[in-house]
């Protein structure tokens, strides 16, 4: 806006950022805080809003009693290659939905977007009972191929936008110049895009690394638990260890942070132009 | 394109049909030889629990009571956030960070911060001097709902401040300019131009987060299970629970009692939304 703000507005206006700014920061140090207290101090009064002595013995505890090293790698290994696969898949389908004209375009973009709408939850039972006939339950495989499908939709609706901000132009004059139709989607536009599909890459990396309902009920067995089933495991028991709980909640939140304020951008982008053109 | 509908299909669409036919039949992981057809039964069931009208309203009380604030907020922050300061970019990516987090881990940072015992919530009130003494908060029915009420409208407000200043960047600047032309006040410029101007992007954007919110189990999972004594549940937490206790044919039924109630929900929001554009054309 081009108009001149008065002092009170102004005031009014940077307190409530500000204000805003500590409400979203604070859970976040709160949780950091606790994580380094030492064991004892986390429950005694007064509490302490900053640790009187820095401990490890959180993180230390988390890796020696609970498997987490284990946990972090089923993470890590499921969500790189769901995200991956689910990324090349929706890039293909995304570009043949952005350039090509055929009759069932319209049922398939309806079918992706009614995915987002429907509780995934009812899928749950039978989901599993599906899982078990193939022989896929307590299976990393498994799992991935779950994630692949649930990130495809929103991942294809996604690129497809970014995909109408390229110009038709610009592939036509590759395959004059005697490219392939794939191969000018890989060395010409694929380059172009790359922003989009790092954010959409990271977008699925991160709901595969939160995701719980899917990965509890898929899998049992101890080993082959990811971070958020493993944490759902510390809860159901009795007392929640919050000194292992909060160490385990930094190390799971930290790397998503880190991925996001990379591409926060272009999620912002994938989500909203869908929306304001609509 | 195939192989996307191909995973669709086997790992989407088929268990949610096969879901829906669940629903209709007795079927229990602890008994797997009887999934004899029965009709109505499962919902019988539900409608017959003494839990089930709290948990209506619960799953009501908890749309509503998240929405409306995260909607007044995240209009408030979209508004403010139009304006160039320097760190603006640094400040919405301060504020975009509860994205990066799980509902479930975001249950667990406020469990903990609603802790009765040790909490920073009832330290901080307590400093402040407004309460006396600790609230059990999550032992109690209602500041249980209070407080995982809270955690989701501290979660959501985020999406409705990037919804809503992309549609505010889609306003030409001159409808501002002729405004304070004709002398109209902040206040009327909002209401008269701001908000007609971006109603249906906010329309279908709340459409959307009632949706959403409705099925989104994870924070009230983290904090409180639904408990204590069933008192925190809505639909979808509930219907976990049966899952989990291998009674697919309820949980099933309560599936589509959500897909129902949505359905019913939408049909009049689009109709009410429509009657309203035409008659203001």
């Amino acid at each position: 806006m081009i108009d001149t703000e008065t002092t009170p507005a102004r005031i009014t206006r940077i307190g409530f950022l500000g204000l805003w700014l500590v409400i979203t920061i604070f859970p976040l140090y709160w949780i950091i805080v606790t994580s380094f207290k030492a064991p004892g101090d986390i429950f005694s009064y007064p509490l302490q809003y900053w640790p009187t002595e820095f401990s490890f013995e959180n993180y230390v505890q988390l890796f020696e009693k609970a498997d987490f090293g284990t946990y972090v790698v089923n993470s890590l290994v499921v969500s790189t290659a769901a995200a991956t696969t689910a990324t090349l898949i929706s890039l293909l389908s995304a570009y043949v939905l952005a350039r090509f004209e055929f009759r069932t375009k319209t049922a398939i973009l309806m079918a992706f977007l009614v995915t987002q709408m429907i509780p995934a939850f009812i899928a749950l039972g039978p989901l599993y009972l599906l899982m078990v006939d193939l022989g896929l339950v307590d299976d990393r495989f498994g799992l991935i191929l779950v994630y692949v499908a649930v990130c495809i939709p929103f991942c294809t609706i996604m690129l497809r936008g970014f995909f109408a901000n390229v110009p038709d132009a610009l592939e036509e004059a590759a395959m004059i110049d005697g490219c392939s139709r794939l191969g000018a989607l890989f060395r010409v536009i694929v380059p172009v895009m790359k922003p989009g599909i790092v954010a959409a890459f990271i977008f699925n990396f991160v709901n595969c690394w939160n995701e719980l309902f899917l990965s509890v009920t898929l899998m049992n067995k101890d080993e082959n638990k990811t971070i958020p089933t493993a944490l759902n495991g510390f809860i159901t028991s009795f007392n929640i260890d919050w000194g292992s709980m909060s160490a385990a909640a930094v190390l799971t939140i930290l790397p998503t942070m880190i991925l996001f304020a990379f591409a926060s951008r272009y999620i912002v982008q994938g989500l909203t132009a869908g929306a304001v053109k609509g | 394109m195939l192989p996307a509908a191909i995973f669709v299909g086997v790992f989407i669409y088929y268990p949610m049909l096969a879901g829906s036919q669940m629903a209709f039949r007795h079927w229990n992981l602890s008994n797997l030889t009887d999934t004899s057809w029965i009709g109505l039964q499962n919902f019988a069931t539900i409608f017959a629990d003494p839990s089930f009208g709290v948990i209506l309203g619960n799953s009501v009380l908890w749309v509503v009571a998240s929405i409306v604030p995260q909607l007044v907020i995240g209009f408030a922050l979209a508004l403010w956030l139009r304006r160039r300061f320097r760190f603006r970019g640094l400040y919405q990516a301060l504020i975009f960070f509860p994205w990066a987090i799980s509902g479930f881990l975001i249950g667990i940072l406020f469990r903990w911060m609603f802790n009765g015992e040790f909490g920073v919530v009832n330290d901080l009130l307590m400093k402040t001097g407004l309460i006396d003494q600790g609230i059990p908060w999550l032992a109690q029915p209602d500041t249980a709902m209070f407080a995982v009420i809270i955690a989701n409208i501290w979660y959501g407000v985020t999406f409705f401040a990037i919804m809503i200043l992309a549609a505010l960047q889609s306003v030409p600047d001159e409808l501002f300019e002729a405004a304070a032309l004709d002398g109209a006040g902040k206040v009327r410029t909002l209401f008269q131009i701001t908000i007609p101007y971006i109603s249906t992007t906010l329309a279908l954007t709340v459409l959307l987060r009632v949706i959403w919110i409705f099925n989104f189990p994870d924070i009230i999972w983290a904090m409180t299970g639904g408990g204590p004594a069933n008192q925190t549940h809505i639909i979808t937490t509930w219907m976990i629970t049966f899952t989990q206790k291998g009674d697919y044919g309820v949980a099933s039924a309560l599936g589509l009692i959500v897909v129902g109630l949505l359905l019913v929900f939408s049909a009049f929001y689009l109709m009410a939304l429509r009657g309203k554009k035409e008659a203001s054309s």
